[in-house]
This record gives C-alpha cells, structure tokens and sequence, in this order.
C-alpha cells in the first residue's frame, strides 16, 4: 500500500510537471542575484546591485564612457565652468522625455537634487552636494530647497557653490543627482523606489517583490543605438551557486553574485570557462584601521610595526586569488595610485624590532573588529595570527555591520577594525574621494567614518587645495597633488592597507562585449552597453 | 467552552504584545544606529541627526513604542529603513509563497511521519522498524542546506525533473516541499510510533484483536485516531517555525518566502521590517497553538469532557 501511494505520487507530479523555464529568444537577458533589490529609488539607492539599474534607469546631466571613467555630457548638451570654479552652467539636451512622456526641463534637476539632500528623503547622498550654496540650509531645516541652483530657462541649469569642489562633475554623474519627474514621486505615495519614472535607457515594465524586476528598452532614449539589448529580467533570491548552475544550463545570462568559491577552479578550467568568467579591478581597497587614539596605536612606531606584521599574500589565498596585496590607500585603477610606492613589506623581524623601539618588545593586548559574515572573521582571524607572531594579541570582535561601523565612530572605542564586507569602494573615480570622510578631519568625528580618528591639518589644508583646482587643465597638476597627499599619509600608517579586491561576474556565452563593461569601473553592469551576439 | 475560548484568546493578545515589546527594547538597545545607516558615509552630522528625528528615533523609547503599537491598531507596520516601502506590503507580497511552502512542506512531513511511524510501530523490533529509525534519525540530524542542495542536484541538475529555482507552478514547490517534509517527517514518524506502541499494548486493543477484528482495522479505527494528538499539536508548532521563514531553503531554492525578507533586514539594520516579520511569525505561532487546542476535543472526546 505504501509503495502504491510513493509510485502514485511521483506518477502525479510527474505528470504534473511543467518544463522548466527556457529562456526567451531574442535579446532580452536573465540576471541573478541573491539579494532582492532593495530600491530603484535614485536619492536612496546605495549598494552596488541596484548602482548599476539605477544608472540605467535615469539620466544625469553628466556620465562616464562605457567601461571607463572619462566623463562625459550626457542630459547636459554642453557646460560651462567659471574660471574662479563657482559656477558651473549647464544646457540641457532638448527633447528629452521622461517614460511617462513628459519633457525634461530644468526644474526637474533643480527638484532631483534637492530631493537628494533633503532629510526628508532618507537618503545616504546628501553629502556629495556639500559645495552647493545653502546646503546646510537645507539640511539643517531651515530652507526647503538649495538656493544655490538657478533655473533661468526651461534648458539652462546654473550651479552657484559655496567653495570651488573640483570633483563636482563627477558628483553630477552619480546616482543620486539622477533626474526624477516631482509628479511621479508624488504620485508613488513614498515609493517612488519600486515606481521608478526616469529617463534612462530603460523603464521598469514589472516588479514582483522578492522574485523578479523586467526592465525593458526605451525606445526613444536620446543617444543612438542605446542599449544594445531589448530587455532583461533580474531574477531575485537566486543562491549564487544555483545561478551559476542555471547559467550552465542556459536559462541564465549573468549571474551577478559571480561564483562561488568551491566552483572557481571547476568553471576556469573548463573548455567555456575563460569566455565565462569576467575578472576585474574595481576601485576597492580593503584596510586595518589603527586608532590612533588608542594606545599603543598612538604611537607611530607600532603602527608601522604591524603594518609591517601582516603577511597578505595569505589573505589574498583566503580570497581565493580574487585580489591583489594593496601597499597604498588609492587602488591601483585610480588616479593618482603611486605605482613607485613600495609600502610596507612584510617583514616579521623589522616588525619586532619596531615594537622593542616602541618599548613594546613583549607585545600587547588590543581588540580588532570585523563584520560577522564570510569570509570576514576568516581573514580577521588571519590577521590576528599574523599579529600574534610578533607578540601582538588581538581579541576578535566580530559583529554585524551596524554595530562595527557604531564602534568606528565612537571615540576611544575599537583599536583596529577589519574593514572588509564595508570597505571603501569609490562611488566616484576620483582621488578626492578616498579622502576626505575616511582619513580626513572631517570624519573623525563621533559617528564618522574616519575609524583611525587621523587628523592631520596640514594633510586637510592640501586636500582642501586639490580640490579647488577646478579648472579642467590642471586636473593633472591635481592628480599629483592628491598622489603625493596619500603618501604622506601613509607616511603616518593610520592604516594598513590590505587587499585590492577584484569582483567575479559569470556570463553565458552568448554575452558580448569587453570585460570592462561588466565591470565598469563607475556601474558594476553597464546595462547600456552590453549586447547579445 | 465560549469561555475558555475568550481566554485563550486574550492570553494569546498578552502573548503577542509581550513579543513585540521585548523585539522592541532589543532592536533598539543595539548599538546600531539606523539612521547612520541611511545616511551613508558622506553624512554631515547635522543630516544624520534630520534623519533621526524624521524617524522618530530620537523620541525616548517608551513614547516610540507607544507610536508603533498605536500604529499596529490600525493594522500599520511602518515603512521599512531601507527600502521606504510599507512593511505590511513586503510581507503581504511574500505571504503566499510562504503559506504554500507551509501547506506542502506540513503535508510531505505528516504524510511521510505518520505512514512510517505507524509502520515502524506494527512491526516493531522487526528490520522495518529499525530502518524507520535509522531514516528518522538521518532525517532529523541532516542539515538542511545539505539536503536542499543534494536534491537539487539529483533531480532538477541531473535529472531535469524540476525548475533549479523560483516560484509559479506545481513543479517548483516539489523540491523545496520534499526537503523540509523529509527532514520534518523524522520527528513525526518517532512520535507517532512511541504513541502507537503505547496505544497497540492498551487493553481495548487487545480486546479487539480477541473479538477477531482485522488487523488493518485495528490500526485505523483503533489505533491511530488515538496516537494522532500529539501530531495535531506539533502541525501547530510547525505552522509558526514555517511562518517564520525558512531561510536555508528558501535561499537554496530562491523561494520568496518571508525568510528571505527577515534575513535580509537582518543584515540592514532595518527595524520596522524585523519587527513585522517577528509579530507576523509569533501570530502565527499562537494561531497555530489555538487551532490544534480547538481541534484536539473533536479529535479525542475525552477532552471533552474533562
């Protein structure tokens, strides 16, 4: 009886079967991940999934070159910079219009950017518009919008800015300053993120929550032969090791997780796998913190002691060969990056005999904080073994991240944080921006960013300076300024540099275009310029 | 019987505001601070302290809880930190999955338990019984993420049989059901057999076999109907650990379950929707322990009576 019941229960569900999935013919494309997309909403959006559909869903006055980090007018038809840098002037493209048919006018960008700074809107991109006049206005509540935009026409945006910001294209190319009709915000009831309106190279047709988003072409997109795809569907909630098994399969075109570990080698060496694989750098480096407010840290000797301790060869093992040893603060893709910096090598003995100058021969007790999810406490704890041969002991505190970032910014508190899982990756290419909210004064301050509490005012009256150099035929005097600038902070070793890490993405063969526009170094994915062979 | 019900009812409302309360002062004596975390890294402090109070968050923590709970009245679960989307709108849109995940993974696990219990206990002692066992002890020791990744293998990569992934049709709830009634039907099947071997050595069993009833008939009509409580009562445990989320199998099958939700807010610090899912799983839970206590009198008339 109870085998008639098991055959006739798999009889009805293999009856029942429908054929799985097969992918659409044509060019519209599968994507994956695992975590569900958490807002197309382009004043809220921050995590490197939804960067790269925000970026295609909305268009800015300024954007990069597909695969690199030449910038570009993109809404903007031409601009204007005022030789003392304090006013930017931008004509906007004509004709443009939103996906619900409206035309772009420059109210629009006016409303979109002071959208982002309001603390109304909850976003995490107030910061980048500090230059504009009346930004501490508008965050502080006393004003509803930023006195330094000027809209005279319907196609001329004017930018009027407190103090001349070198990098203020750039902050015009991010996601938060995206163009957004005020109507449809209106209309979304505070969700604008799930009811995107936007004028980008594609339009949100259909989101189901927790299981997938179908983004399709816009047609009438104002840059010719703009995508090169029909459509794609993001896929949510998919573990990266089935996606990967899926793209096998075919019913996948990028698993954007990239690939699992324990499949790396198995994938690389198969007869497809180099078509496969996409490897590139990304602007990321992965550091220690040393608080520099904390004994011993004070103490430049034992910073550089343990910067001398650590042996990252190892922990680009633990990362699977996925990274390189970092020497410096800037990656190595970025401007700026001194590839004549030899850093500090590792070097146990050097390292001792550092601490015994500190009068530290004997070692010490301090505390190093990590985020709690793999591989962090695996490399932490490397780093503690590494400490711990030259007499250094190192407690362990592994958290969630909320917690370890609170500890950062509470004075006195965590001697060295792990910054893995919450590590610097540019959110623009420019030098500038590894500076001022990570190793300037600025964010040493409760609740900052700046976890080795570094303050070096003659380093902030430089960094001040660079930026100031806004006229565009200096950037490579700048460049060298910002160089030269970060090594003289390493100079101090309020951090050790650790590893460069390199993102994985799995593409199916029929996937076309070069590595550097599935990782591009300003979107992740470049939706607009991939293409399907 | 009206009387115990209105009971019962108001310790279960004393039981969920009691859970709420506890997540409450727990989630927020984290250091954490959510409205750092919206902020992002290029927060002024003078943004991050709008923020909070946009939020509420610098209101004294008893007048919060006080705004969340008054907000719960009308059925109000807040927005979430992260996504601005109203919570009750992110559990709505994953609750069909979940109550479906729950259906057949609840079925596949009393199913398997009950028919291999019973079995187990008729031919106690016997190579059966020991089989039984040993499946039932695998089943209940396996993790899950084992098991969920070795049937995908066989059946949906190997074989082809199912979808590797995803939700819609009959064909895609198959592996992620059979998983967790596998692993689930372990405990059924111990329970149901030491139930059964207590109830196959009572007197009016005895008594019937001497009256010459079947054998078949005896473990029917006798003996099952009088082993199946404790199953009722833990089909009510099991309704609330499902509603929770499974989150192992939901992630290996891409099941967009309430799991996945939890895990994820987890990971963001994002408040409102961890306390929705909590109080969404605790309801069920105390739904779950209600109905198999308003079911268990119909099911044994003794306690009826008693």
């Amino acid at each position: 009886m109870l085998r008639r019941w098991l055959l006739g229960t798999t009889t009805a569900a293999a009856i029942m079967l429908a054929p799985p999935a097969v992918m659409a013919e044509g060019k519209d494309i599968v994507v994956t991940y695992k975590d569900d997309i958490v807002t197309l909403d382009p004043a809220i959006g921050y995590d490197w999934v939804n960067w790269s559909m925000i970026k295609s869903l909305y268009s800015r006055l300024m954007d990069y070159e597909p695969g690199t980090a030449t910038l570009v007018p993109s809404l903007a038809e031409s601009f204007e910079v005022a030789p003392d840098g304090l006013t930017y002037t931008f004509k906007l493209r004509k004709g443009v219009k939103f996906s619900s048919g409206r035309d772009v006018v420059a109210s629009d960008v006016k409303y979109s950017i002071e959208r982002a700074v309001d603390p109304k809107t909850q976003g995490p991109g107030a910061g980048f518009f500090g230059a504009i006049n009346g930004f501490e206005d508008l965050t502080g509540g006393k004003a509803t919008g930023l006195a330094g935009i000027e809209t005279p026409d319907d196609g001329t945006v004017v930018f009027k800015l407190s103090r001349p910001d070198a990098t203020f294209l750039h902050v015009l190319a991010i996601n938060f300053a995206s163009v957004v009709p005020k109507e449809a915000v209106e209309a979304a009831g505070g969700d604008f993120g799930k009811k995107p309106v936007g004028s980008g190279t594609f339009v949100l047709k259909d989101w189901v929550i927790g299981q997938k988003l179908v983004f399709e072409k816009n047609p009438g997109y104002y840059i010719k032969d703009t995508p090169k795809i029909d459509g794609f569907t993001v896929e949510v909630g998919q573990e990266p090791l089935v996606a990967l098994l899926r793209l096998q399969k075919g019913e996948v075109d990028i698993a954007g997780d990239g690939i699992p570990p324990a499949k790396f080698l198995e994938i690389k060496n198969s007869p497809d796998g180099a078509q496969m694989i996409v490897d590139g750098e990304q602007l990321h480096t992965g550091y220690v913190t040393l608080n520099t407010k904390v004994k011993p840290f004070d103490d430049l000797k034992v910073r550089q002691a343990v910067n001398h301790a650590i042996n990252k060869n190892r922990i680009v093992r633990i990362l699977n060969g996925r990274a390189t040893p970092a020497k410096e603060v800037l990656p190595p893709l970025m401007p700026g990056y001194d590839s004549d910096y030899s850093g500090f090598a590792y070097d146990v003995a050097k390292a001792k005999s550092l601490l015994a100058e500190a009068g530290l021969a004997d070692g010490f007790q301090t505390a190093l904080y990590a985020t709690n999810t793999d591989p962090q406490p695996r490399i932490a704890q490397a780093i503690q073994q590494d400490l711990a041969a030259v007499g250094v002991k190192a407690e362990i505190r592994a958290l969630a991240q909320g917690n370890v970032i609170a500890a950062g910014g509470t004075e006195g508190e965590a001697p060295m944080i792990w910054s893995g899982g919450m590590a610097w990756i540019a959110d623009f290419p420019d030098p500038s921006n590894f500076y001022g909210p990570i190793l300037g004064c600025a964010g040493a301050v409760q609740g900052g960013w700046n976890w080795s509490w570094y303050c070096n005012a003659e380093l902030d009256k430089r960094a001040t300076a660079a930026d100031s150099m806004s006229d565009p035929a200096k950037s490579g005097d700048r460049v060298e300024a910002w160089k030269k600038i970060f090594t003289d902070a390493m100079n101090d070793a309020p951090w050790i540099p650790v590893t460069n890490e390199r993102r994985v993405v799995a593409k199916s063969l029929r996937m076309g275009g070069e590595n550097n526009i599935y990782i591009d170094p300003t979107r992740v994915i470049n939706y607009d310029a991939i293409f399907v062979k | 019987m009206a009387f115990v019900l209105l009971r019962r009812l108001g310790q279960a409302l004393l039981i969920l505001l009691g859970v709420a309360a506890i997540t409450f002062v727990l989630l927020y004596a984290l250091p954490a601070d959510p409205a750092r975390m919206i902020a992002g890294r290029s927060a002024t402090a003078q943004t991050v302290a709008s923020i909070r109070h946009e939020l509420g968050l610098d209101q004294p923590l008893i007048i919060q809880f006080w705004t969340y709970l008054s907000g719960l009245l009308y059925g109000d679960l807040g927005r979430s930190y992260a996504q601005k989307t109203e919570v009750w709108t992110l559990i709505v849109a994953r609750l069909p999955a979940t109550l479906i995940l729950m259906a057949t993974g609840i079925t596949v696990e009393v199913v398997l338990g009950v028919t291999f219990g019973t079995v187990a206990a008729v031919k106690r002692g016997g190579t059966v019984d020991r089989l039984v066992m040993m499946a039932s002890f695998v089943g209940v020791s396996a993790p899950q993420f084992v098991v969920a990744l070795l049937l995908l293998y066989v059946f949906a990569v190997t074989l082809g049989w199912f979808p590797m992934s995803g939700y819609g049709s009959f064909a895609h709830v198959v592996l992620p059901a059979t998983t967790l009634g596998v692993l689930g039907a372990g405990w059924y099947a111990r329970m149901v057999r030491s139930a059964m071997i207590d109830v196959l050595n009572q007197d009016y069993v005895r008594t019937a076999r001497a009256k010459g009833l079947s054998s078949r008939r005896i473990i029917f009509r006798h003996a099952l109907p009088n082993a199946i409580l404790p199953i009722v009562a833990m089909i009510g445990i099991d309704i609330g650990q499902f509603m929770g989320g499974v989150v192992v199998v939901e992630a290996v099958y891409g099941w967009p379950g309430i799991g996945q939700l939890a895990w994820q807010a987890i990971q963001q610090v994002d408040i409102p929707i961890i306390m929705g899912v909590t109080l969404t799983s605790a309801l069920a839970i105390v739904t779950g322990n209600l109905l198999a206590d308003l079911i268990a009198p119909f099911i044994d008339p003794r306690i009826r009576t008693s």
